[in-house]
């Protein structure tokens, strides 16, 4: 195929092909920057908790006042739920992983360190949290009965006497050894406290996009108290598969027989918070989704529309062309060509575009550093995008008969 | 003149339908893209009370001192966000501002008199009774405490018109109670719907969610050792336990706002609450030199990033796509009119001047960014249903039309629809009516 010819014939029509050349370019940084967004929203949506989601029930409970007898009420609460049919355990805590707020604090190693180790979320939960919330030990053992403390509100500050940490933060602290049998100290407290038990995964309470805990999504741990306050706790419940449905009528009504004077918010499985707290994050995928696809229509049309213009203020020279003998396929051949000249420039402006846009999300949003795959892949996709806008304005050119050169002028 | 141009317009646009309505979506679906995004931008980027927001100031102490292990993601400047009790109730005492008050978030169970309604929770908020006139909030029915109800402690309550709907039926229900967890609150007031996006107030909990139900004294509330049920942060101290020592630790979860109304006061404060600060630096409870600010209604949205990431990002993309859409319908008139250069060389041979044939295509343009506009805005309220059922239900809230909005699309289509025209337009005007007529 010849360069020349085509090059020649582009530059008396600069503007157009520059046109679609930008088009493209703008196009291309756009697409591979979304479809990262995209990937990154996706990826993060999926993240496990460590929770047997499907078949664990949260329900918010709040006492009206503040009944001097809260420990008992609650243990009482507690036992009604777990003898409700389809109900395998139960225990009251002061927050759940895609619940979006709890507590933090700062790990240390040592009484006197100035800067904590590790940043970790806080649960509360006696011997029965993790048969309730469905979690995986995996090294030492889970808390014994006569660990459990009451806790009343979060001003009741005292140390516990043990705590269970997740593999995350267990990696953190104690990159080279055991963590079952080591002591740490914690911010609030500031007493030593044994670890007896190691459990694979429980992701902490938020998961926003490079928000709070996202540098510490592993990192939690559970202390032995029996948690009651002043605001809503929070009942969790592990039920029989297929179970939810019915144990998330049961259960609101069994505690109104207990007593009246509660208030229950919400009782909803975990996977309604997942849904719930991801929806922002998969509405902006599905956003950045359609404004891509109606993107790569639009820059379709544009050239579709250009390319057949092209097509009729040259019907003459096409004619000439096809009665000198070129044959219909080095006709489409040369719009091919033509097309991928501008389409190979703009995928070179917009690889660069893409890459600059993404440095400065990453300055401004605190976005992660795009990778170069991306870029790569929008490039072929709007390249293929030219060639098949430009295929069927290429083939009206072919079809123009070669006598038309004979007839006009 | 402008009558007959237009005329010619919707004749030459007429003779062409195909790239006519090309050029029309690629204008519509760029600007309904770009409008959608920017009406939820601008909910978010919206001043919530206009005529006090150069006047509110929102108070920053830095209790923790420069060696805090407390990681606020992304403050170079190393504040809290909000204000310790021991701060909260030195500066209320202070009352070096015009108008100030101090205020936390917090909740009960409300048991309503009538006993076939089950008790429910509501949300509150503890604050003084500057709170009321500084934000200016309508009253249906009372008004605010007094100054000696603060002073008192006294079991009063503002409610909202909603909470008065469902609990007293609505009316007038000043002067009758209602019960928080166990204790009886005097109504002395009724708020009408007061509803500021973003709740600039409190940033920290429900950025565009709807406030509090029930306003009670902040000393009450304290009193009541009703908790924080927004944000708490301790800096890795949590204190002595118990209440009283919650109260006397450096744990931050109070907003704190003051009104000053002139660029003196504004110097005055500020010199006060340097001041304050040296005290307490004096008083040993400080190691470090005074370090405080106080920001505006404006400066205070930028700084505690009241429109989200992900907004801005949806906004970037939406508006490069109107730019790709505008350079795609450019690309089309140009084509267009280069199509139609004969006619131009015949007008141009016939007596038209450039600049009537010039303003004859702009208007041409003009027509096709009207047409666009108004495709647009029919795609704005799709995508704008689009977004409601996409996301959150606080973002949600966000998604109302404005006849602001519709303004600004019709004249953001027209306009840039007309900008893109220039240059094709101009290529018109210089066709050379001897060419066109030679090659006839």
């Amino acid at each position: 195929m010849q360069f020349r010819p085509i090059i020649s014939a582009m530059r008396r029509n600069k503007v157009g092909a520059i046109l679609i050349a930008v088009q493209m370019a703008i196009t291309l940084a756009i697409l591979c920057n979304a479809l990262f967004i995209i990937e990154q929203r996706m990826a993060l949506s999926k993240r496990p908790t460590g929770v047997d989601e499907a078949n664990v029930v949260v329900l918010d409970n709040q006492w009206v006042g503040n009944p001097p007898d809260l420990i008992a009420r609650q243990q009482g609460d507690l036992a009604a739920l777990r003898a409700l049919p389809g109900v395998l355990d139960a225990f009251a805590t002061n927050t759940v992983p895609l619940s979006d707020s709890g507590s933090t604090e700062g790990i240390s190693l040592h009484p006197d360190q100035k800067t904590a180790s590790a940043t970790a979320a806080l649960y509360f939960g006696d011997e029965h949290a993790i048969a309730a919330l469905g979690l995986k030990l995996i090294a030492g053992r889970n808390f014994n009965s006569d660990e459990i403390t009451d806790k009343l509100g979060y001003n009741d500050i005292k140390p516990p006497s043990a705590v269970i940490i997740t593999k995350g933060l267990a990696d953190k602290l104690f990159p080279n050894a055991n963590a079952v049998g080591q002591s740490i100290y914690d911010d609030f407290s500031k007493g030593q406290v044994p670890i007896v038990g190691v459990i694979d995964r429980l992701q902490v309470p938020w998961v926003s996009a490079g928000g709070w805990g996202s540098t510490f999504n592993d990192n939690s741990f559970i202390v032995p108290f029996r948690f009651v306050g002043p605001y809503p706790n929070l009942y969790v419940m592990h039920v029989q598969p297929g179970q939810a449905a019915a144990v998330i009528q049961a259960a609101p009504k069994k505690l109104f027989d207990i007593s009246r004077a509660r208030v229950i918010g919400k009782t909803r499985p975990m996977t309604v918070l997942r849904t719930e707290i991801y929806k922002n994050d998969k509405g902006l995928a599905v956003i950045l989704a359609v404004v891509c696809a109606a993107l790569l229509a639009v820059t379709a049309f544009g050239i579709v529309g250009l390319t057949s213009y092209w097509v009729a203020q040259r019907r003459r020279q096409i004619g000439i062309r096809r009665a000198l003998g070129a044959t219909r396929n080095a006709i489409i051949q040369y719009f091919q060509t033509e097309n991928l000249l501008i389409a190979g420039a703009g995928a070179a402006i917009g690889v660069a575009l893409a890459v600059s846009l993404n440095l400065w999300m990453v300055s401004a949003f605190a976005m992660e550093r795009l990778n170069t795959g991306y870029a790569l892949i929008g490039a072929i996709v709007v390249m293929l995008l030219g060639q098949a806008a430009v295929l069927w304005p290429a083939m009206k050119a072919a079809s123009i008969p070669p006598a038309l050169a004979t007839r006009a002028a | 003149m402008f009558n007959y141009y237009l005329g010619l317009a919707l004749r030459s646009l007429k003779r062409n339908m195909v790239l006519t309505a090309l050029m029309i979506a690629a204008v519509g679906v760029g600007i309904g893209a770009s409008m959608t995004t920017l009406t939820v931008f601008r909910a978010m980027d919206n001043d919530p009370i206009p005529q006090m927001s150069r006047q509110l100031f929102a108070v920053q102490i830095d209790n923790w001192g420069p060696d805090s292990k407390s990681i606020v993601p992304g403050d170079a400047e190393r504040f809290q966000d909000q204000i310790s009790y021991i701060d909260a109730v030195g500066l209320m005492n202070a009352k070096a501002a015009h108008r100030q008050a101090a205020m936390y978030k917090t909740g009960a169970a409300l048991t309503p008199a009538n006993p076939d309604m089950v008790p429910f929770q509501v949300q509150i908020r503890a604050t003084y009774t500057d709170f009321f006139s500084m934000f200016q909030t309508p009253f249906m029915a009372g008004s605010s405490w007094s100054a000696d109800d603060d002073k008192n402690h006294t079991d009063v309550a503002v409610i909202t018109q909603k909470l008065n709907d469902k609990v007293f039926g609505g009316g007038n229900s000043v002067g009758k109670s209602i019960n928080l967890d166990g204790h009886e609150f005097r109504i002395v007031g009724v708020l009408r719907r007061w509803d500021p996006t973003p709740q600039f107030y409190d940033l920290n909990n429900d950025k565009y969610g709807e406030g509090a139900e029930v306003y009670m004294p902040f000393t009450r509330a304290i009193d009541g050792q009703l908790a924080s049920w927004g944000n708490n942060n301790c800096n890795g101290d949590v204190g002595q336990p118990g209440w009283e020592g919650h109260l006397q630790s450096e744990c931050v979860w109070i907003q704190f706002w003051a009104e000053l109304p002139t660029a003196e006061d504004v110097a005055a404060y500020r010199a006060f609450l340097n001041n304050y600060a040296a005290d307490q630096q004096r008083s040993g409870r400080f190691h470090w030199p005074a370090h405080t600010k106080i920001r505006d209604v404006r400066e205070w949205l930028v700084y505690q990033k009241a429109v989200t990431a992900e907004v801005r990002i949806l906004v970037l993309v939406s508006f490069s796509f109107l730019l790709v859409c505008l350079l795609n319908a450019m690309g089309l008139m140009l084509a267009k009119i280069m199509g139609r250069a004969g006619d131009i060389g015949v007008r141009r041979a016939l007596g038209a001047s450039r600049r009537a044939i010039f303003g004859q295509c702009l208007i041409e343009a003009g027509v096709v960014g009207l047409a666009g506009g108004l495709l647009g805005l029919a795609l704005t309220g799709l995508g704008l249903i689009g977004l409601r059922s996409l996301l959150s239900e606080e973002v949600s809230r966000l998604t109302h039309f404005s006849p602001a909005d519709i303004a600004i699309a019709i004249v953001l289509a027209v306009l840039a629809t007309t900008l893109a025209g220039l240059y094709p337009t101009w290529r018109a005007a210089q066709v050379q009516p001897a060419w066109q007529l030679k090659a006839q």
